[in-house]
């Protein structure tokens, strides 16, 4: 699988990644090798194979229902890049 | 008294001999003496390690305490440590402070032991040198020419370099066992869900596994006991008791199936690591173990599968990384998307953007099923393939690596042959198998790991196997020269 | 030219959780911004997600109510998107395995006609948190409280063909999730949301492209949002237009719908399964323990509110519109001993009083046993329908109970037949010339006259005469 240097363009969209024009070739090299590595996998039928997300056969365990967090707001906003009267603070959302 | 095993150090303790303050301040004399050339620390916590030191010989004064109390190790910076940057290796986190301890070391804090600093690792743990680290490469301790191993490249040359008395790492992929190969110490990777990810910064949340890098698996077997254990607040992990893993080290050999999978001896196998591993395997039979041929067939595909599950879940865990509410942010981001872009370009290195970008595209409309999915259906294959031979084998052997340490910039403008090098550890990961790294016979001083896989939570007898050779044979006692 | 309309429902109610789907921080509304936002709900490096039993306990009640299909086996995707109110960069969803599979509901017409809607699944997930828009220096402002809370998401089969189809079925949900307890379905808070998929077609023919109109919290503005839209696409295609498949938001100050962009691009969500969630997997144990204390559904109400109590459909329907409505109507039934008599005064003198008010049901200064009390006395006779509005105005306004104030203002009927007869007599004396125009009249014409009487013996005995007396009393008196 070659990569174009418009898929280059879209995926890093799409992950939000910044891609400058001078890189895109590199890039585009980059990733084409390593899904030519990858496509050995069509090497093997696996027609009716169950697909495994997990490593381990448990269940999702339940938590039970109670507020057990409390207000760390200052906390976890001494952190942060830039709040304001308690808000996360971003460039204007435009709906 | 740097030289000391871990079991070694905790009955100086318990005796009086040194007490844990001396011993911090010895470890932190070590770092500051070799650690400007190795760089093996992201950072030295020295106040906080005192302190913490001070605390532990009052509990061994008092008789409070516990195996580990009073001595000091590493956590690999990928550990959330509250009110200690944890920066993942990453100049994204480069002033994240987390708010909160990860549950290991939370864990590793109740036991007493003292946190001496944070090590360097690849960045965000993507990488098999350590050379994706924001902070720099980490130098072998027994080459400085040559990369440590990654991604818990730090870990592993800090404890080789006897820098602490042991240290936690992180494995996905093999990121434990390779660079305890390529260090000449004793990686242990548990069972997926034996060790809470809880506070363990997220890079491929089905195959992550934390563990130890230690001097032994005497040491590995106590630390994973303060490591292992349900934590609540992860959901992937295990209701399953903690077995006392010291209790079983000695236990006899005798009629231990072991088994070679054909796969691992092939080509790309480096020829003089082949005869050390072999070497090993024949201490085995010496103590009695029986030696069994098998077949993983599809082990030949696990890098290819790896390199899409991985990357597949790592895209989606590295979204949260968008400059709003910790971590690196632009300097006056033009708009939403500016924000988002160039935060995550300026804080991301170049083999974190190939993977997310790898992942991206591996789920997006239209590719999902021959790659993602095709990759999910292969990991059940290779599982089933571990399934099949544990039906026949107690153990499994083989090559940790397929060569033994490899030049820094030997591979690092070349990520697929990178990726290679991590050939016979990434399968473990697929299935969630245990998995053990342990030095055995140096290549042209170079140390050379043997790689043991167990069935899942049978790490009680993956360190039985390490410990009985370690009985018999001093590769693991070695140290590199002028440390 | 004829259109047909095609729409179809998705729908965000929020669970009735104290604490969030994944996470132990509050669900409560109206917090300081960002006070109810924990580590997790913030997505901060490391943190983990950990799924709420309640959560999935509300879930099979609500599917237990429409009769779906429960999964045994379900699984958490995640749908990746970046936005500033979602923190992790993407939402824990239901994908590919929602908890509940089909089902259906039946919709009550205001022509008293009936249809039923087909629900496709429904699905739990995390909300989102909000972007204040208020300006701070250019900037938009966010708060997570709301991020992590559980949502159920119902979405129907495009079986309604009219904006008053949608608002039924709607409705309908509102009173199931209601019901069941599993949300407070208030839509001022957001606890209830509306998206419309709505498209138009020639009737019969192939379906037509939909636009989707986002987040709609009223029922009103969800018919006038549905409304709208028809009526702009039929113009898009009579003037030889095509639609285009676009998310549109209802704006209830211009009354219309316009195309929101910024929800345009990057829509490749990439969903795969959470790897940090394993698959939910419940056993016929816990869907007994869940379905439990479910109370008896809205439909069953009604039909046995129909057989019990004799009322008809649409006044059945109107009891038991809601839970706390319909309990209300059967204590006040009980209390007054005539179920038909209650059903009149809870839709009428009581609606009228609680909507003059703006009041809930569950407010009403008068409660179900003080209006089943006024009730009993109209039933025993002790008091007229008339005089009894005056005694509930005095009770809405007060605390004393219809006795108390039909002892304390005497307005006790009089029955005592001497009384009614001393009372009559006076009437007809003082208007003998009625007298004798009533004892000329044609019999047919009798009757409304009579009615004069009557009303001049009620004035005379303040209403209290009972009028039934009166009315024998009178027509014995003239006749002879």
């Amino acid at each position: 699988m070659s990569l174009e240097q418009s898929d280059v363009e879209n995926i890093a969209h799409l992950a939000r990644l910044a891609v400058s024009p001078e890189e895109l070739e590199g890039v585009a090299g980059d990733l084409s090798n390593i899904l030519t590595l990858v496509e050995q996998m069509n090497a093997v039928d696996t027609g009716g194979v169950v697909p495994m997300a997990h490593p381990l056969h448990m269940a999702q365990r339940l938590r039970e229902d109670s507020v057990t967090e409390s207000d760390q707001r200052d906390h976890f906003q001494a952190i942060a890049p830039e709040t304001e009267a308690g808000l996360y603070l971003v460039p204007k959302v435009i709906e | 008294m740097h030289d000391k095993t871990l079991t070694e150090l905790a009955a100086g303790l318990r005796a009086g001999e040194f007490s844990s303050v001396e011993l911090t301040r010895a470890y932190l004399e070590r770092i500051e003496q070799f650690d400007t050339d190795l760089n093996c620390f992201i950072s030295v916590a020295r106040e906080r390690a005192l302190a913490s030191a001070e605390r532990a010989d009052a509990r061994i004064r008092d008789g409070s305490a516990d195996a580990l109390t009073g001595i000091p190790i590493a956590h690999k910076d990928i550990f959330c440590t509250s009110g200690l940057r944890t920066s993942c290796g990453s100049k994204m986190l480069d002033n994240f402070v987390a708010p909160y301890d990860a549950t290991v070391v939370a864990r590793l804090e109740a036991a007493g032991t003292v946190m001496l600093g944070k090590t360097n690792m690849d960045e965000f743990a993507m990488g098999s040198s350590n050379e994706t680290s924001f902070y720099g490469v980490v130098r072998n301790p027994w080459d400085r020419t040559l990369v440590p191993g990654g991604s818990s490249g730090g870990s592993a040359a800090a404890v080789a370099a006897r820098l602490c008395g042991a240290a936690t790492g992180t494995d996905t992929g093999g990121s434990i066992r390779q660079p305890a190969a390529l260090c000449g110490i004793t990686g242990l990777k548990p069972t997926y869900g034996r060790v809470s990810r809880y506070g363990m910064i997220a890079f491929a949340s089905s195959l992550d596994q934390g563990g130890p890098l230690t001097r032994s698996a005497a040491d590995a077997a106590l630390m994973l006991q303060a490591m292992a254990g349900f934590d609540p607040r992860d959901s992937t992990s295990a209701q399953q008791a903690v077995p006392d893993y010291s209790g079983q080290l000695d236990a006899d050999l005798r009629g231990l199936k072991i088994g070679l999978p054909r796969e691992y001896f092939e080509s790309g196998l480096d020829a003089e690591v082949a005869a050390s591993v072999q070497a090993a395997i024949a201490e085995y039979r010496h103590m009695g173990a029986e030696v069994v041929d098998i077949s993983l067939p599809n082990s030949g595909l696990s890098v290819a599968t790896y390199y899409v599950v991985a990357p597949a879940e790592c895209s989606s865990n590295l979204s949260r990384f968008d400059g709003v509410r910790f971590g690196h942010r632009c300097e006056q981001p033009k708009n939403l998307e500016d924000l988002y872009k160039r935060s995550r370009s300026e804080g991301f290195g170049a083999e974190v953007k190939r993977r997310i970008m790898i992942g991206t595209y591996a789920l997006s409309a239209g590719y999902y099923d021959a790659y993602y999915l095709k990759a999910q259906q292969i990991r059940q294959l290779i599982s089933e393939d571990f399934r099949k031979a544990f039906g026949q084998v107690d153990v499994i052997m083989g090559p940790t690596s397929p060569t033994t340490a490899f030049a820094i910039g030997e591979k690092a403008d070349d990520p697929v042959t990178m990726y290679l090098s991590d050939i016979y550890t990434i399968a473990a990961n697929l299935a969630g198998l245990p998995g053990m790294s342990i030095p055995v016979r140096p290549v042209a001083g170079r140390p050379v790991g043997l790689q043991i896989i167990g069935n899942y939570f049978q790490e009680g007898k993956l360190l039985n196997v390490a410990h009985r050779l370690q009985r018999e044979s001093d590769w693991h006692l070695a140290a590199p020269v002028g440390f | 030219m004829q259109w047909e309309t095609v729409i179809g429902l998705e729908i965000h109610t929020q669970l009735a959780t104290r604490s969030k789907i994944f996470s132990g921080a509050s669900t409560a509304f109206g917090a300081e911004p960002n006070t109810q936002a924990c580590a997790v709900d913030l997505g901060l490096p490391g943190v983990l997600p950990v799924l709420n039993r309640e959560a999935v306990v509300m879930a099979v009640k609500f599917s237990a109510a429409i009769g779906a299909e429960l999964a045994r086996r379900s699984v958490f995707a995640r749908k990746n998107y970046f936005y500033p109110d979602l923190p992790k960069g993407y939402q824990i969803s239901q994908f590919e395995l929602p908890i509940v599979g089909r089902g259906a509901v039946e919709i009550l017409l205001e022509d008293g006609s009936r249809r039923t809607i087909g629900v496709t699944r429904a699905h739990l997930e995390e909300d989102a948190g909000k972007s204040l828009h208020e300006d701070f220096h250019g900037l938009s402002g966010i708060d997570l409280n709301r991020a992590g809370t559980p949502l159920l998401e119902i979405v129907s089969e495009p079986d309604m063909r009219s904006a008053r189809e949608a608002v039924a079925y709607a409705r309908k949900i509102h009173q199931i999730v209601r019901y069941t307890g599993i949300s407070d379905g208030n839509m001022q808070e957001g606890s209830f949301r509306c998206d419309a998929n709505v498209s138009i077609r020639r009737p019969g023919g192939e379906l037509g492209t939909r636009a989707e109109l986002k987040n709609i919290n009223s029922f009103r503005f969800l018919e006038r949002a549905i409304n709208f839209e028809i009526e702009r696409q039929i113009d898009v295609l009579e003037s030889g237009g095509k639609v285009v498949q676009e998310t549109r938001l209802y704006d209830p100050d211009k009354d219309e719908t316009r195309s929101m962009r910024s929800k345009e691009e990057a829509n490749d969500y990439r969903y795969f399964p959470d790897p940090d969630l394993l698959p939910l997997e419940i056993d016929e144990a816990f869907i007994a323990a869940a379905i439990a204390d479910l109370p008896e559904l809205p439909d069953v109400r009604r039909a046995r509110f129909v057989t019990e109590y004799g009322l008809g459909e649409m006044d059945a329907a109107q009891l038991t519109a809601s839970r706390e409505m319909a309990d209300y109507y059967e204590a006040v039934a009980k209390a007054a001993g005539d179920a038909r008599l209650a059903a009149t005064w809870v839709m009428g003198a009581l609606a009228g009083a609680l909507n003059r008010d703006g009041l809930d049901v569950t407010a009403s200064p008068l409660s179900a046993q003080r209006l089943g009390g006024l009730l009993a006395r109209i039933a025993d006779n002790t008091i007229s329908g008339k005089i009894a509005k005056q005694v509930f105005e005095s009770m809405w306004a007060g605390e004393a109970s219809a006795d108390q104030i039909i002892d304390q203002q005497g307005l006790r009927q009089i029955t005592d037949s001497g009384a009614i007869a001393g009372i009559v007599d006076q009437v007809l004396s003082d208007n003998a010339q009625q007298v004798e125009s009533y004892r000329q009249a044609e019999p047919p014409k009798r009757a409304k006259m009579l009615g004069f009487f009557v009303g001049q013996v009620m004035k005379l005995s303040k209403g209290k005469a009972n009028p039934a007396q009166v009315n024998e009393l009178l027509k014995e008196r003239l006749e002879s």
